[in-house]
């Protein structure tokens, strides 16, 4: 098969980080923390990269939308496997307003423009914590959409995928080309390694910008106000079993 | 004089307002009976000051109209039966939505913070064209709503200029709709032809005779420190002892001990019970965002640094294999 698949990935900050919230409440300290990519568009990377080495796609394209920092992050999806990478550019106010709705235009601008079978997304960044991007992206190209993937089987122009759902799990089966949102259970990342990483530095990163693909990323959405969640009141340490049904019967919990 | 008169105007203009709201809230059920956090949506919904319909869409839709009619809050229940809803696939059931909002131009539409309606919502936003907002956790107005961001780690304020808004609704920060007292009418819907570009081929659901683990008023978890999934019977054992639900951190999941529909957390589920015992969790920060406003949180674990003591308000530095048996022994009195 010759199908094309495109990979998002986005830069966020690193998932082992405690955030803070600016002392302004305009959003969170971003400046000189760690970023990596995204955890759940490490695993759609993954498994795009075993799609090819399976040969059942020819080539890997992996797209990042915000200011020149992300490049990093298109640079690690080259080594771990993608062909060439594509920087949406957006920075300044568009960065900071950049959301699920207008990535999803970019997304599907794309797809048109590089005529891709197959999109996989992570099911979510850890930063917006949305989880609509990848759905957003099958609706504006009215394809079908396989989220929250824990397996990905290609049958015969068509994609079998096994779902995480509440109680367990569901297979359903769509038809190509179609979007799929990877869960953590869909695979494990592998590591890039030095002579990949050198041999990403070959490889290229086309720069566009959203209005070179028609994409108006202005937004309607207006975060008021960020602020730090409530903290819970320091606990007390118990000694024993008894202690503690002792405390929790006081507390009217048993 | 000229102040009060514009005081009663606007009042009565805000009234003129509300009054033409209206929210669509679309059920989630198995075609047998409303999935839980349902209720809790229309709870939200009705905060709104608006009102409330109901979509119920599925193959077999009669006994699950029969529920919501009672449900409180609820106006008019929305009904629309077809083999092509089967698995509620969000191809089939968006163009469904669409053709119910072109018809009743309703102002808001949401859903439960659930798989499903994470999987649909986003997609009926985006055929609309506006941004979605998930899994908010309180409504300041009919525009603005609170969510989390960063694994709970922050709490962002969000106003919506858009002409529709479209949210999902975490079940645990709103109280489930009482399920009797209601009196909705009910409306048959249909849309166009089925899109036929996915199929649903079957579920397997993991069975237990314990309560749903986003709902239960009592979890018990286990992580890593368990060490086998054989071990987890001993938290099997205390939470029969409490009639909990049991749910794991994701270091228990990805080591095979119990299956993914139990993981608490950031990618998992959302709970917030009374009591939730934590046992042998570290208490990473993407464990914490899916159990952090649980009343009372009680830790077990045999490593008195680990951060989950923290948040707990009573915390037991011990071995679990020997406090966890005491422990349910202890409640058998």
């Amino acid at each position: 098969m010759s199908a094309r698949v495109l990979v998002g990935v986005k830069r966020v900050i690193d998932y082992a980080v405690k955030i803070r919230v600016k002392p302004d409440h305009t959003g969170v300290v971003t400046d000189g923390v760690k970023h990596s990519m995204n955890p759940f568009c490490e695993i759609a990377v993954e498994e795009a990269v075993r799609l090819k080495e399976k040969k059942l796609v020819k080539e890997i394209v992996a797209v990042s939308c915000g200011p020149q920092q992300v490049q990093e992050t298109i640079r690690t999806a080259l080594a771990m496997g993608a062909d060439r990478g594509i920087h949406v550019e957006v920075s300044g106010k568009d960065y900071e307003t950049l959301g699920p709705l207008q990535v999803s235009k970019i997304m599907a601008a794309l797809a048109k423009k590089e005529e891709a079978d197959l999109i996989i997304l992570g099911k979510q960044a850890i930063d917006d914590d949305c989880n609509q991007t990848g759905q957003m992206t099958a609706a504006l190209l009215d394809w079908p959409q396989g989220t929250f993937a824990s397996e990905l089987t290609l049958e015969g122009g068509k994609l079998k995928v096994v779902r995480e759902i509440d109680g367990g799990l569901e297979t359903i089966m769509i038809n190509m080309p179609a979007v799929v949102t990877a869960d953590l259970r869909l695979n494990t990342p592998r590591y890039a390694t030095l002579p990949n990483i050198m041999k990403a530095k070959k490889k290229k990163i086309a720069n566009v910008k959203p209005a070179d693909l028609g994409v108006d990323v202005s937004s309607r959405l207006e975060v008021l106000n960020v602020e730090e969640p409530a903290q819970r009141l320091a606990g007390v340490k118990v000694e024993t079993v008894d202690d503690l049904v002792g405390k929790l019967k006081e507390a009217g919990r048993i | 004089m000229l102040k009060a008169v514009n005081k009663t105007y606007l009042r009565q203009l805000s009234g003129l307002i509300q009054r033409f709201q209206s929210t669509l809230v679309v059920a989630e059920h198995n075609n047998d009976t409303l999935t839980p956090i349902t209720l809790n949506a229309i709870t939200a919904a009705n905060k709104l000051g608006s009102d409330v319909s109901c979509l119920v869409a599925g193959t077999n839709c009669a006994k699950v109209a029969e529920q919501l009619s009672k449900v409180q809050g609820v106006k008019k229940i929305l009904i629309a039966q077809h083999a092509a809803y089967k698995g509620s696939m969000p191809e089939e059931l968006t163009p469904l939505i669409l053709a119910t909002q072109k018809q009743f131009g309703f102002t808001h539409i949401c859903a439960g913070a659930s798989a499903f309606g994470k999987n649909l919502l986003p997609r009926v936003a985006a055929k609309l064209d506006v941004a979605p907002i998930s899994d908010i956790i309180e409504i300041k107005s009919a525009d603005t709503f609170v969510r989390t961001i960063y694994a709970g780690n922050a709490l962002s304020t969000v106003k919506c200029n858009e002409s529709v808004k479209i949210f999902t609704v975490r079940g645990t920060s709103f109280e489930p709709a009482a399920v009797d007292g209601g009196s909705a009418s009910s409306e048959e819907v249909s849309s166009s032809a089925a899109a036929g570009v996915s199929e649903w081929l079957e579920q397997t659901l993991t069975k237990s005779d314990r309560p749903d683990l986003a709902s239960a008023k009592v979890v018990v978890s286990g992580g890593r420190g368990l060490k086998s999934g054989d071990n987890f019977k001993l938290l099997y054992d205390l939470a029969d002892q409490l009639n909990a639900a049991v749910g794991a951190s994701r270091a228990a999941v990805d080591a095979g001990y119990v299956p993914n529909d139990m993981q608490v957390g950031q990618t998992g589920k959302i709970v917030a019970p009374e009591l939730y015992i934590a046992v042998g969790i570290s208490g990473a920060i993407q464990h914490l965002a899916g159990m952090k406003d649980s009343k009372t949180i009680v830790a077990i674990n045999k490593d008195p640094e680990a951060p989950i003591f923290q948040v707990a308000d009573f915390g037991l530095v011990a071995d679990l294999f020997k406090v966890v048996p005491e422990l349910t022994e202890a409640l058998k009195k």
